[in-house]
């Protein structure tokens, strides 16, 4: 579901196949065990999440949740909820490489990195929640109050469902750059970004305070289904 | 007020017959969008003035809890309350030729009531644009409130507003998007602001039972 490699002090994660990389229980968990990998693993210095083929990510995997018992269907939610909450205490920079489409929880899922970089020739971000007839729930719409603090570029893109290119999303200030080429192209430039971060040299338990202090009302509403605090949980 | 009550309320009643593809536009006739509250009703009396405050804040809920896209014509000037009003709505579509958009309370010696203050922060995010409304009392015209990032389209004069808003609202209706999502979307946008004017944003429980359902 997802492959691991180091490139330099580079961990990088890859949402695998050709197909949506819907966020279904499996992928998550698969998503949140990489990113803890990535926490333990000596010497990382900064974390990239990219995909292959046509999609970063399109969002929850309704059709599988469709099939599962309800239970199995709020671990989907909580799993998610979890791996934001790990996203943003990771004691190292994060950088999302967009390089497909990214909507709905596929799009916030990038949004929660600290630095964005997507592709400019295809693909595009789009919260198609409204199209979709599905409300939003409140640690969602935090984290989009949170990382695109322009009013009118928010509601573009949560009431209006706007798809928003590379070009369109450097301009509104969603993403930090546009990268031009294939898939390779944009992980390569990712990479870079995030090698370039890690060479600051910063302290990354440091880098996940100020991050946390950073965003504290999204940090609020995720931290209890992180590892951190599943760690914490008195077990009986 | 209770006009614009009454009239939204049949909008509501309406689009609930009708179901999905419904839009609002707020047009005005005459040299002002709004210039407010009535002051000159209020003079000096404090309690005709909390009247009026406490007798805006509904209509603004309803406008925020509004089950459709709602885009404001702004054909003349909009003051204090109007400029409020105006940016109540979804959308703005402002004439360039005249009138323009001004929070008047810091050169009248009005405090801001709170929702007021919710509202602006809600809706101008950019730092220097919300302290040169409120804090400067600045009067904007349409191209440098586009700027500001308050309006969303300038048009030449009134007629051509008032069309390019309509024009705007068909886009939107066309969508045919769930009233009910999108009030819920829009109130998760700015949660604060709806909470000072009384609307209680749904629980994620009964959101997620909406996710649910639709699976």
């Amino acid at each position: 579901m997802c492959t691991v490699e180091r490139r330099g002090r580079v961990h990088l994660i890859t949402i695998t196949g050709a197909g949506e990389h819907r966020l279904g229980l499996p992928l998550i968990s698969a998503l949140r065990a990489a990113v803890a990998a990535a926490r333990a693993s000596p010497g990382a210095g900064a974390l990239v999440l990219a995909g292959e083929g046509k999609y970063f990510s399109n969002g929850f995997d309704q059709a599988w949740a469709r099939t599962v018992p309800v239970h199995l269907q709020v671990a989907m939610s909580e799993g998610f909820r979890g791996l934001l909450a790990d996203l943003l205490a990771l004691p190292m920079p994060t950088v999302a490489a967009v390089t497909g489409h990214a909507a709905a929880a596929g799009c916030a899922l990038a949004l929660a990195h600290d630095t964005v970089v997507m592709r400019s020739s295809r693909g595009f971000l789009y919260m198609s929640e409204v199209d979709a007839g599905i409300k939003i729930v409140d640690y969602f719409a935090e984290l989009l109050r949170q990382k695109v603090p322009d009013a009118a570029t928010r509601r573009d893109m949560l009431l209006a469902g706007a798809k928003m290119t590379a070009a369109e999303a450097v301009r509104r200030g969603v993403v930090d750059a546009a990268a031009d080429g294939g898939v390779e192209d944009v992980v390569a430039a990712a990479v870079a970004a995030a090698e370039g971060l890690a060479a600051r040299g910063w302290d990354g338990e440091v880098v996940a305070e100020i991050r946390k202090a950073m965003w504290p009302a999204v940090w609020g509403k995720v931290k209890d289904y992180g590892g951190e605090a599943a760690a914490a949980r008195p077990r009986l | 007020m209770a006009s614009i009550r009454s009239a939204l309320s049949s909008v509501v009643s309406q689009a609930a017959q009708d179901g999905p593809g419904a839009a609002l536009v707020t047009v005005a006739e005459g040299r002002f969008f709004s210039n407010g509250l009535d002051i000159e009703w209020v003079g000096t009396s404090r309690t005709r003035l909390a009247e009026l405050i406490d007798a805006l804040r509904p209509v603004v809920a309803d406008l925020l809890a509004l089950p459709m896209p709602t885009v404001a014509a702004i054909t003349g000037h909009a003051s204090a309350g109007g400029f409020l009003l105006a940016l109540c709505h979804d959308y703005r579509v402002m004439r360039a030729d005249r009138g323009v958009l001004y929070m008047s309370e810091v050169d009248l010696g009005f405090p801001l009531p709170p929702y007021f203050v919710a509202l602006l922060r809600a809706k101008i995010t950019a730092a220097q644009a919300l302290r040169d409304v409120v804090l400067r009392g600045t009067r904007i015209r349409a191209p440098q409130a586009k700027e500001m990032g308050i309006v969303d389209v300038v048009c030449p004069g009134a007629p051509e507003t008032a069309a390019e808003a309509l024009m705007l609202a068909e886009q939107l209706a066309a969508r045919k998007w769930d009233g009910a999502v999108y009030s819920s979307i829009r109130i998760s946008m700015f949660p604060d602001a709806c909470m000072s004017v009384g609307i209680v944003q749904e629980s994620d429980e009964e959101k997620a039972r909406n996710f649910a359902s639709r699976l």
